[in-house]
Order: C-alpha cells, then structure tokens, then sequence
C-alpha cells in the first residue's frame, strides 16, 4: 500500500530548528572552543618543525595537516580522534531526546512523515559538522599563510578540500551511528555509553585484535615464516579487517590525499613500485584514485548505518 | 446526524498475540463532543493514535474526514489537532518559539503565522507569557499551550488525550471551559479521560472501553437507562394530611415509591414525573417543600457496569 504525500513536507522547518539548537547549545560551543584550541597548539608546532626542517616543498601547505612538528600528534591524528566525539555529541539523543521530552507525538501528528524528521536531524547534525570543519580549515590555511609566508597553490586547495569532504564523511559515519542509537536505547546516557564505547574499542582495541584475527582466518604460510617474511594473504586480510575501523579508513583516505607521494594504502606490491621515483608526487586524479575505496566506504558507511536507523524509526511506535 | 467526521468499523490492534484494541466500530458526529472512557489501558490511546495514522492498523477500517489515515495521514493530520497525554514542549524554547516551530511544520504561510500564533495564544491566556521559556511552565499551562496549538492549527477535529489529568480544580474547569468553546465555533472533540463527572459535564456521548472493546457507548442518560434500570430518582420533600404514597405510586411510570422520614419520599421512575409529583402533592392540599431530580451520574454507572460484570463473571466461573 502506498502514502500519499510527499516524505520530505517539513524537512526545511526541522532542520533550521535542529541546526539552531545545535549551533547555540553550549554542548557544541564546548567542543568547537576544545576543538580549534587543540587544532591551532597543533598547527602552531607543526609550523614551528616545518620551518625549521623542510628546506622546500611544493605541498607545505598540507604538511601542516600530516606533521606534528617536534609532537608525535599531527592535526590528522587530533581530527581522526576527536571528530568521532563531536558527531556521537551531536546525535546521541536525537530521537530518545524527543520522546523523553514527550514531544514526539506532539510533532509526528503534524502533517509530516517520520522521513522529515529523522532527515533533518541528520542533515541539521552534518551541516553543524561541516560548518565546525569549514571555520578548522579557514583558520589552519590562515595559519599557514601567515607564519610560512606561502601562498597556497591550486592543487594544494584542491586536495585540502577534497580531504575536507572526506573528513566529513567520517563525521557523517560517526553521526549516523549515534542516531542510531538514539533511536534503539531510550535511555541518552545508554547510547551515549554504547556510543563511545563503540569508539574506544575500533579506535584502540580493534588495531590490536586484528592480527591474531587475520592469522585465524589464514594462517602464515610456513614458506614465508621461514624467511622471517609476513604472508601475503595474511597481511590482505589484516588489511582488510583493519578497515572496519572507520578511523582506519579515514586515515587511508586523508593520506593519500595529503600526502601526495603515497602509492599504496596499505600493502604495497612490487608492480606498484615498478618505475615508480620514491618520494615524488602523483598527480591528484592519482591520488583521488588511490583514497576511491575508502572514500566509498565510509561515504557508503553513513548509507548504511542512517538506512538502518531510519528502518526502527519507521517501525518503532510513538508512545513511550 | 450529517455524515460521521469519524467513522470506525471493526478496527483492531494487534502486538505480537495481544490484542489492544478488539474489533471497535464507532461514529462521531460533526460538531459534538465524544468521550472515550475506560480504565488504563483499555485501548484508548492506541485508538486514538490509529485515527492519526501515528500506528499501524491491525483490521478493520477507520475514515477520518473521509480520508484514510492508513493510506494518506498527512491529510488527516492537516486537519485534526492532537494533545498527547502528558504533552511536552521543547523546554529551552520560549511558548512563542515553540509554537512557531509547529506552525512551520503544519505548513501556515509566513505572513499569517504571527498573527494565527499570537490570536491562539491568547485564547487560551497565555499572551503575557509568549516569550517565556517552557521550562518555567505548570502542568496546566503546557497543557493550554497544546490547546492554542490546535487552536493555532484551525482543526476541525480537536483529540485530547487525558487533558485534565494531573491539573488542580481550577485549572480544570477553566480548561473544560474552553473544550466547550471549541465545541460553539464548531469543532468536533474527542476526550479521552477517566475522570467521570469531567467527561459527563462536557461531553455529548460516552463509548465507555474495557479490554479494548467498547462495551457501552451512548449520551449519559442513554446509559443510565441501560444500566442503572430506571433512569429517574426523583426526590419529593412535602407535608400533607393525607397518605401520599398511594397518590404518587398512581403516577404513570412510577415504578416505586419509598418513604424516609416523616415528609420524605423517593419515587423511582422511567421519566421525569417531577410535573406529576408537584400536582399530587397540591392536590393532597399539602405543602411542597422540595422537588428535585437525581441525574444519573456516570460514576454511578460506571461502577453498577464494572459490579455487574464482576458478578457475571463469578456466575460463569460457578457454573464452570
């Protein structure tokens, strides 16, 4: 049977709300003040090792993304690490907030489908995301160009943004995550827990698992134990189970992308290396290409993970 | 009666193996004021949400405003208004804000939306406090901002869910009061409560529910009839010379007569016989002092129903 009416009535009206409840909430102001305080110390030593190590680089501004300077922690590792915490922010109580609040069926029974609401929120959640990443990368480019003195070139543009809309897929991932849990747990401090709990296993204990996973699945072979070698399939594996993490798929991504002398994510094989002139740069269609499977899947992660959610939503009934 | 604006017919609901609500067919008439009674849990709600199209419908059909709600719930919810029980309102908005958030949604043209926003408002006394916060709100305000929401709305058909429950008297009456104002512009109002003597006061026809099916529905003194037996109780307070019990138990449609006291008498009746009674007292030469009628409360029903029913089931367990 089908409805009638269109799914996306309303849409507009809830996303400029939720947009401005997030914008003025003093739970975003927190993050976004944690966020350019850490980004800016970070940027701030990288450009100070910049300056004093690289004598000249055709991408110095994007160095300012990968290196940490005289710091183990570049701005890659900080996003990589904090970007998670704002989305799950963001999203933890988008759907249990309203039926805690008591206001979900005062607003499912104006004329607008479930489909608007959870959109908007989604929406509202990623515009909040990319605006918070937009002002990041105005202000590390600013940075760059004030205190290295060099202009930005095109192409350095160009893969800085393409990274910026790589970022927030790995934002949007995160988001569709925590309205997923919003919407299966009532309780906010239950997905709120769910949530980060989530993260700190892929982000610390999933790296340390995956080998002994990938040697379950295909054990070493004796051939190459011998010449003290890792096992080809093995290491496929361990790459592949790896990138379950979207961290991990972010990181391929970004590198690729920012550091344009990157041939390979993850193993790379004698083919790859043939002809190749170690440490000069791809052009960005090269690089594009390279960061492709896992742009893919994280973009195809925030697919996934919203349809889920969209599908309890859809299901669940209004009264609490 | 012109054409039902609510018609159900054998509508059931079903979770897993319960059946919430059990093959109910009811109509509400344009313009008149129906009261679904029961226990908790009786089916209420879960009715009223399927008139919305708020949940799934299990059998049987419902047409609200000659629409389907199944099929096409934007329509219905364009032109019916919803109370939720207990609503809630988004508590770190202002009762303007709020409000403009909800006409956003019900789609009112911009140019309209203040004035339609502010009228509502002060209908229902809240325009002194439009740009307060919710959170600083009573039980009784929230809920007359859910009414200036409807109002807002220009519904036809107004569902209030347990509007008065938790309100103290004199809210209560002034929200009663203004249900019936509602009812004078010609808006059709379902009332769901369980507090009787507010249902009897305000409302046309009860459908009284119980285990999800409607086991009595009517005007109260239809009910009363079917009931209590005997409709009337008529009260007779009267000094004569002569015997007035024969004079009274004369009275077409007097089914009893009994004394208390001296100059007290209690006829019981299928009619109102209060004319009769006060011409047999003048025409004993007495003096009458007090003539009054009992109207059948619902309370009284209500638990002459529930005892009736309980003795019945104790027949049928005995005779088992």
């Amino acid at each position: 049977m089908r409805r009638e009416g269109s799914p996306w009535q309303g849409l507009g009206p809830v996303f400029v709300k939720e947009l401005s409840d997030h914008i003025s909430s003093v739970r975003m102001l927190v993050l976004e003040i944690l966020i350019i305080v850490i980004a800016c110390a970070v940027v701030y030593v990288a450009i100070d090792g910049i300056r004093q190590t690289t004598a000249e680089d055709p991408f110095i501004l994007l160095k300012l993304f990968t290196t940490g300077g005289s710091s183990p922690l570049s701005l890659l590792v900080i996003l990589g690490f904090l970007i998670p915490l704002m989305a799950i922010a963001l999203g933890f109580d988008a759907v249990n907030g309203e039926h805690n609040g008591r206001t979900m069926s005062r607003i499912l029974s104006q004329p607008i489908y479930r489909d608007a609401l959870l959109a908007g929120k989604f929406l509202a959640g990623l515009a909040t995301l990319a605006i918070a990443l937009l002002c990041l990368w105005l202000l590390v480019v600013g940075l760059g160009i004030i205190f290295l003195g060099v202009p930005p070139g095109g192409e350095e543009v160009a893969r800085s943004l393409v990274f910026l809309l790589i970022t927030l897929a790995y934002a949007g991932t995160w988001l569709a995550l925590a309205i997923l849990l919003s919407i299966v747990f009532r309780s906010a401090a239950t997905a709120v827990l769910v949530a980060l709990g989530l993260w700190l296993f892929l982000r610390l204990l999933w790296p340390l698992m995956v080998p002994g996973f990938a040697s379950l699945i295909s054990p070493p072979d004796p051939r190459y134990v011998l010449f003290g070698l890792p096992t080809p399939a093995t290491v496929e594996w361990e790459h592949m189970l790896r990138s379950i993490s979207p961290n991990e798929l972010f990181n391929g991504a970004a590198i690729s992308l920012l550091a344009p002398d990157t041939r390979a994510i993850g193993t790379v094989y004698m083919s790859q290396l043939q002809g190749a002139i170690m440490g000069s740069p791809l052009p960005l269609s090269e690089s594009l290409a390279i960061a492709w499977p896992q742009a893919v899947a994280l973009i195809a992660g925030v697919i996934v993970l919203f349809v889920a959610g969209y599908v309890v939503f859809q299901r669940q009934e209004v009264r609490a | 009666m012109s054409a039902p604006v609510i018609a159900a017919q054998g509508l059931t609901k079903r979770y897993g193996k319960a059946t919430v609500v059990d093959g109910i067919t009811f109509d509400v008439a344009k313009g008149e004021i129906f009261g679904l009674l029961g226990p908790n849990g009786a089916g209420k709600t879960t009715t009223i949400l399927m008139m919305l199209g708020l949940t799934e419908v299990s059998g049987g059909e419902i047409r609200v405003l000659d629409h389907d709600p199944v099929r096409d719930p934007l329509a219905v919810k364009r032109r019916v208004g919803y109370l939720p029980d207990q609503v809630g309102f988004y508590d770190n908005l202002t009762a303007a804000d709020n409000l403009a958030y909800t006409a956003r949604l019900m789609g009112i043209p911009a140019r309209e939306r203040a004035k339609r926003l502010s009228d509502a408002l002060a209908r229902v006394r809240l325009a002194d406090v439009a740009e307060k916060r919710v959170a600083t709100f009573s039980r009784g305000m929230r809920q007359r901002l859910g009414l200036a929401e409807i109002v807002m709305k220009g519904a036809e058909i107004a569902i209030l869910d347990e509007p008065t429950s938790g309100l103290d008297p004199q809210a209560t009456i002034e929200f009663l009061e203004m249900i019936e104002g509602l009812k004078r512009e010609g808006v059709t109002v379902l009332l769901s409560s369980h507090l009787l003597d507010q249902v009897q006061r305000v409302c046309d026809r009860v459908a009284l529910f119980q285990g999800g099916r409607i086991v009595l529905m009517g005007t109260v003194a239809e009910l009363a009839r079917q009931v209590l037996g005997a409709g009337f109780v008529v009260e007779v307070e009267a000094d004569a010379a002569t015997d007035l019990v024969a004079r009274f138990a004369a009275i077409p449609g007097v089914n009893s007569v009994a004394r208390s006291g001296t100059d007290r008498y209690r006829l019981t009746a299928d009619r109102d016989v209060r004319p009769e009674a006060a011409r047999a007292v003048v025409a004993a030469n007495g003096a009458l002092r007090r003539l009054s009628v009992d109207d059948p409360s619902l309370g009284a029903i209500y638990a002459r129903f529930f005892q009736r029913q309980a003795s019945l089931e104790e027949g049928a367990r005995d005779a088992a």
